[in-house]
């Protein structure tokens, strides 16, 4: 009947984010009663148009519809009334308060009455086959409860239009399966429901109809049916790019880190990291591709010190002395005091590679403050390095006394992977070094890892632009869910190759 | 669907500043406080019915009036300073110590009965050392109670901190019992009043000049400490950002208790001074409130401890001044309280306007869209 | 024997009950995140508003009015209390001032205006001297018609005057409220987490307004019961003490919940003036005795967080202002 009526329509949507379009001119429909993937590399502005539907961002410019009506929605509540209902990748819920408190949290025209509220909440779990305890607390909950308790939650407001972010990011394949069937029963009701993912399988099982976008563009909807996982792939990561990032051969690698069958919790005591085994070696670029939360930030800081490992081996070989170092179990400052001359440009840049409030020169220090038997600091040497890298990495700042939180993003980026190869390291880990930057601080990175390379620096590059990694790794080592699903090489593999060992579904998942 | 396009746009916007100048930031202070003046002189007049202008310049005699009044002055700024800077470099760590009213009272409980115990016993070139580390400690230990929960079980510290003022006040009051001079008089009365064992002694017939001379050299060292010393260095980082402190290998648990030590080794240093450099006698009002004062008089200043000086000036300046009043008018003494709280609220109001820009929203904003 | 306990239980309950109002006033406060150092201030207030509400009643109104000569103190009490309470809410949440700075200020302010007007207000407005509102103070004393006829149990329980009953049922209201209403879960969502609470349609600015000057103007009755129950009806300077931060241990010992704090003001209240029922005591264990509440509150509080019992913590965001593009 009125399969084909639609319930959203976008058009021309855009948004911009400072100087970056983040959406631009994005048109498409959603039907009544379909599943919709949006699907997307990391980064592609899904979330960013989808928030925009739910009424969190408002666009600059374009326009939506929902059931044929031009509306405004300006906050998540005028989401409501429109019954769209989002369920974020970062839950909205109240730690300490349980299941139906959260459901129910924010409804202004409804009697309080959680007894009632509870037999809402069993007939909507019964209908669409949820299960969920309404008394226990959201912090004793699973991750999979909680998104329970978000889907719930929007249902329990009456959306017909459910919106979910990556919602089987954090599950296990069990989970995922339930899940599946849970929306699958919401679209037999009636409901729209639109996904947004980045797992090809995922889609072609779940959806009706997938609508793909790329780098904030909008590429095209087919319908499931006519997809495979390579037309998909092909028109997410689209035609190859020729980037020009000069490559050279590794010259004399060696073994220089080795990591053996490493197992680490997250902070919800998850597994995260599940057998990881690689091998770092001199002179070369190591990529890690992968969907973001896949355990890249655990596996670098792990081998930085910072994130604890349950199992296995970190090893680091000395190029002076041939010796062997265990780097397991090891603080940042007992790693640096085995001589281990390791540097790490965490993905974090203001909230843990530097410190927003201070300027460049104290930002110099953080490293190397400790230097020395004084109880004073040394400022001549960090403010010389301050001054070099603004010289050589071309900073842009009125000074080196500027605090670094005001300068531009791919600036506060120079600054600190200037600091962190100044130290003539061995090892370089970078996570996302160029993440927000324009192609042309892009490009300075590019080359300053290259250098690094030259100079026999063992690099481990944690990136996101697929493009970018096949032009610039010597090998790209591929993770998902905590585990190490290939390792290829950059010079003879394909963006398809990779895309395919990022979705790869592992056998017995993450847990 | 009228107005849909201005509707999301609220009237008032306020959004975040990068940074202000800090010539233009002083601006902002400066003129709170002038507000803040002039709304003052209109309570004044209304409760006195006298000129402004006599008005303030009896504030001024207050501090300025005499050669006394103005050591005095001095000699309450010194002491404001002294546990300003003590709270300070907590403070910068995030570490909420609103309990240096009761470190205060710890040193100086330890002071009292280092005088009263051992002032016969030892020369004063051995006592005056001694009493002075007992303090240290008494303050130290004080505040490094809350600090160890702090850093090993993240219990809230302004509440410990708070609820130890009181244990002090309390431990301060039976030892008042116990020393009380004549027998129940319930205070202590001038410790060694003819022997003057334990008193600091004065320079150059100043009384106060040495209490002064000590706390501004602990200003100059407290600056140089936050700015030019590793510690300081630490405190900032652990203060700005735990995880940045965590990735270069800070232990953010030592500098919490080393940090939160220091505060209250300072606040014992205050106690100290206070018992045997100018009261030499001791009472659950020793502190005098300054504990809390000094929060404010730290944070004004951006917790910069040069800025320090004049900001614990200023807040003086205003108590003592508004005193004066209270005695030349015959008003009640509480007047200064209520004008310092009243220029505070101006001043800690101020800070929203350094911090974040106010825009209304553009008439225009409809025909630009449309 | 019997009669000496129901004398201390009876003190124990009337030393509590400006503990009472104070801590379930701050109860409310900080279920909306802001934790208002400033309460010791706000009770100065509401006592001495009261006693300006009765100065000038007394002296102009007709004093045979027994329900005027209540009502005018009360509403110049909470009138007084608001004031104060909204001066910290603008300034905390509207300018996003720190809490603690600004609740000290208020703190300072407020115990000034308390002891000024308490000193000088007969010599300002009349002839000068003590001010003794006997008067209103009997009216305020005034207890249960029928306590009279309950001998020891009359006695003990019903002998108060009507703003102790008032604080034990305030207390059980914002218990109920909090616990089972939807404004108290609301409130509860602003306090633990004000961007979901916004996220979710919850005006943030408004319930901490509202739960900041509701908890002011409770908790300024409880200088009004101290002065005009308690003391009947005179001003001393100080004379209340500290009981305003006792009130703001209480809330912790309380762990955040009203009703906790009925049976924790009377404890407290008991351990204040236990010292004064225990033969034998010399009067410097006397001051031994006065730590208790402090010390207990110091070890709910030590206890709490190494227990880490998510429904005893404070409120997740309690002292931390709220600014929506933060998120």
């Amino acid at each position: 009947m009125s399969e084909k009526a639609p319930a959203i329509q976008l058009r021309g949507i855009s948004k911009h984010f400072g100087k970056v379009a983040a959406i631009s001119d994005v048109s498409f429909t959603v039907n009544r009663g379909e599943i919709l993937s949006v699907l997307g590399e990391n980064g592609s502005g899904k979330t960013t148009l989808m928030n925009m539907i739910s009424g969190i961002y408002f666009p600059d410019s374009g326009q939506i519809s929902v059931e044929g009506k031009e509306v405004s929605i300006r906050s998540p509540k005028d989401a409501f009334d429109l019954n769209i209902g989002m369920i974020h990748q970062h839950f909205k819920l109240i730690d300490v308060f349980s299941a139906a408190e959260n459901i129910v949290l924010g409804i202004a025209d409804e009697q309080y009455d959680l007894k009632a509220a509870k037999d809402k909440i069993r007939s909507t779990c019964d209908k669409y086959g949820f299960v969920i305890e309404a008394d226990k607390k959201v912090y004793q909950m699973s991750v999979s409860e909680k998104q329970t308790v978000e889907i719930v939650k929007v249902l329990y407001r009456g959306a017909s239009i459910l919106i979910l972010d990556e919602p089987t990011a954090v599950l296990t394949p069990q989970e995922t399966r339930q899940l599946f069937k849970v929306l699958r029963n919401m679209r037999d009701d009636g409901k729209t429901v639109i996904i947004i993912t980045h797992k090809l399988h995922e889609v072609l099982e779940l959806s009706d109809r997938v609508a793909v976008l790329r780098k904030g563009e909008y590429i095209g909807t087919i319908e499931t049916s006519q997809a495979n996982e390579s037309i998909l792939t092909e028109m997410m990561v689209g035609k190859k790019v020729v980037l020009n990032i000069e490559r050279s051969e590794p010259e004399n690698p060696e073994d220089r880190l080795i990591v053996e069958n490493i197992n680490c919790l997250g902070r919800d005591g998850r597994r995260i990291l599940s057998e990881v085994s690689f091998c770092a070696r001199s002179g070369e670029i190591l990529g890690i591709a992968g969907i973001s939360g896949s355990g890249q930030r655990e596996l670098l800081e792990a081998i930085a010190g910072l994130q604890k490992v349950e199992s296995g081996k970190i090893v680091y070989i000395n190029p002076q002395t041939g010796g062997i170092d265990n780097l397991r179990d090891k603080t940042p400052v007992q790693i640096r005091a085995l001589g281990v001359r390791l540097s790490f440009v965490p993905e974090d840049r203001l909230g843990m590679g530097l410190v927003g409030s201070m300027d460049i020169i104290d930002n110099m220090m953080l490293r190397s403050y400790k230097k020395g038997k004084s109880v004073f600091l040394q400022k001549k040497e960090p403010r010389n390095l301050a001054q070099r890298i603004i010289n050589e990495l071309e900073v842009v700042t009125p000074d080196v006394k500027t605090p670094v939180s005001r300068l531009s993003g791919g600036n506060v980026q120079k600054v600190l992977v200037g600091r962190e190869i100044s130290s003539s390291p061995t090892v370089l880990m970078a996570a996302y070094p160029v993440r927000g930057l324009d192609i042309n601080s892009s490009y300075i990175i590019y080359n300053l890892l290259n250098r690094q390379k030259k100079n026999g620096v063992a690099v481990i590059f944690v990136g996101e632009d697929l493009d970018v990694l096949i032009e610039l790794c010597d090998r790209i080592m591929v993770i998902s869910s905590g585990r190490i699903s290939g390792i290829l090489d950059g010079r003879t593999s394909s963006k398809e190759d990779i895309g395919l060992l990022m979705t790869k579904e592992q056998r017995g998942g993450a847990v | 669907m009228k107005n849909r396009e201005t509707m999301h746009e609220p009237l008032i916007r306020i959004s975040k500043k990068d940074s202000m100048q800090w010539y233009k930031s002083w601006a902002v202070r400066t003129a709170a406080i002038a507000l803040a003046l002039i709304l003052c002189a209109f309570v004044i007049i209304l409760l006195t019915g006298y000129s402004p202008i006599e008005v303030y310049k009896a504030v001024f005699a207050g501090s300025f009036g005499s050669e006394r009044k103005v050591w005095l002055t001095f000699q309450k700024v010194a002491m404001l300073l002294c546990i300003s800077l003590a709270v300070t470099p907590a403070f910068k760590m995030r570490f909420w110590n609103i309990g240096a009213e009761g470190q205060v009272l710890a040193g100086a409980l330890a002071t009292s009965a280092c005088m009263i115990y051992l002032g016969s016993k030892l020369p004063p070139a051995a006592l005056i050392p001694i009493m002075a580390a007992a303090s240290i400690a008494a303050g130290l230990i004080w505040c490094f109670i809350p600090a160890f929960f702090k850093a090993n079980f993240k219990t809230n510290e302004t509440l410990f901190t708070l609820m130890m003022n009181y244990v002090a006040v309390q431990a301060v009051a039976y030892c008042i019992i116990l020393w009380e001079n004549p027998k129940g008089s319930n205070s202590v009365g001038i410790i060694n009043p003819s022997s003057h064992f334990g008193w600091l002694p004065s320079l150059f017939n100043q009384k106060y000049l040495l209490n002064i001379l000590i706390v501004f050299s602990v200003t100059v060292a407290m600056y140089i400490y936050l700015k030019y010393s590793k510690h300081g260095y630490e405190i900032s980082v652990v203060g700005e950002s735990e995880n940045t402190a965590k990735y270069i290998g800070i232990n953010v648990k030592k500098v919490i208790l080393r940090t939160a030590a220091l505060s209250g080794a300072i606040c014992g240093l205050a106690g100290f001074l206070l018992v045997s450099g100018t009261d030499h006698t001791i009472s659950t009002t020793t502190a005098g409130g300054q504990g809390f004062t000094a929060i404010i008089v730290s944070w004004l200043a951006k917790f910069n401890p040069i800025v320090m000086m004049l900001t614990s000036f200023l807040l003086i300046f205003l108590e003592r001044g508004a005193g004066e009043i209270a005695t030349v008018f015959r008003l009640n003494q509480s007047i200064s309280e209520i004008l310092s709280g009243i220029i505070l609220f101006f001043i800690i109001g101020s800070e929203f306007f350094i911090n974040y820009t106010v825009s209304f929203r553009k008439k225009n904003h409809k025909e630009g869209k449309k | 024997m019997i009669t000496l306990i129901a004398s201390f239980v009876k003190q124990a309950i009337i030393q509590g009950i400006p503990l009472l109002y104070g801590s379930t006033g701050e109860i409310i406060t900080e279920k909306s995140g802001n934790l208002n150092l400033g309460i010791p201030g706000v009770m100065y207030i509401g006592g001495i508003s009261g006693v300006i509400g009765a100065y000038f009643y007394e002296s102009y109104g007709d004093t045979s009015n027994g329900f005027l000569c209540v009502l005018v103190p009360f509403l110049s009490s909470v009138l007084g209390s608001l004031i104060m309470s909204l001066i910290y809410s603008f300034l905390t949440i509207t300018l996003r001032a720190n809490q603690n700075v600004t609740g000290l200020a208020l703190t300072t302010f407020g115990v000034g205006v308390g002891n000024f007007f308490g000193g000088s207000l007969s010599s300002i407005f009349g002839e000068g001297g003590q001010i003794a509102l006997n008067t209103t103070g009997n009216y305020f004393k005034q207890t249960l018609p029928f306590a009279d006829n309950l001998g020891l149990i009359g006695d003990t329980f019903f002998s108060f005057g009507f703003l102790a009953y008032l604080s034990f049922a305030i207390s059980l209201f914002a218990s109920y409220v909090l616990g089972r209403t939807r404004i108290g879960l609301n409130l509860k969502a602003v306090g633990e987490n004000p961007a979901t609470a916004d996220a979710a349609g919850i005006n943030v600015t408004l319930y901490k307004y509202l739960a900041t000057c509701i908890g002011g103007g409770i908790a300024g009755l409880g200088g009004l019961y101290f002065i005009m129950d308690y003391i009947g009806g005179a001003w001393t300077n100080n004379g209340f003490g500290d009981r305003g931060w006792l009130a703001i241990a209480l809330v912790i010992f309380a762990i955040w919940k009203p009703k906790y704090s009925i049976f924790g003001s009377i404890l407290f209240g008991g351990l204040y003036i236990v010292y004064l029922y225990i033969p034998g005591l010399m009067r410097n264990t006397q001051e031994i005795f006065k730590v208790f509440p402090y010390m207990v509150t110091i070890l709910v509080l030590i206890l709490t967080s190494i227990r880490k019992k998510r429904e005893h913590q404070p409120p997740a965001s309690l002292g931390l202002p709220y600014f929506r593009e933060e998120r």
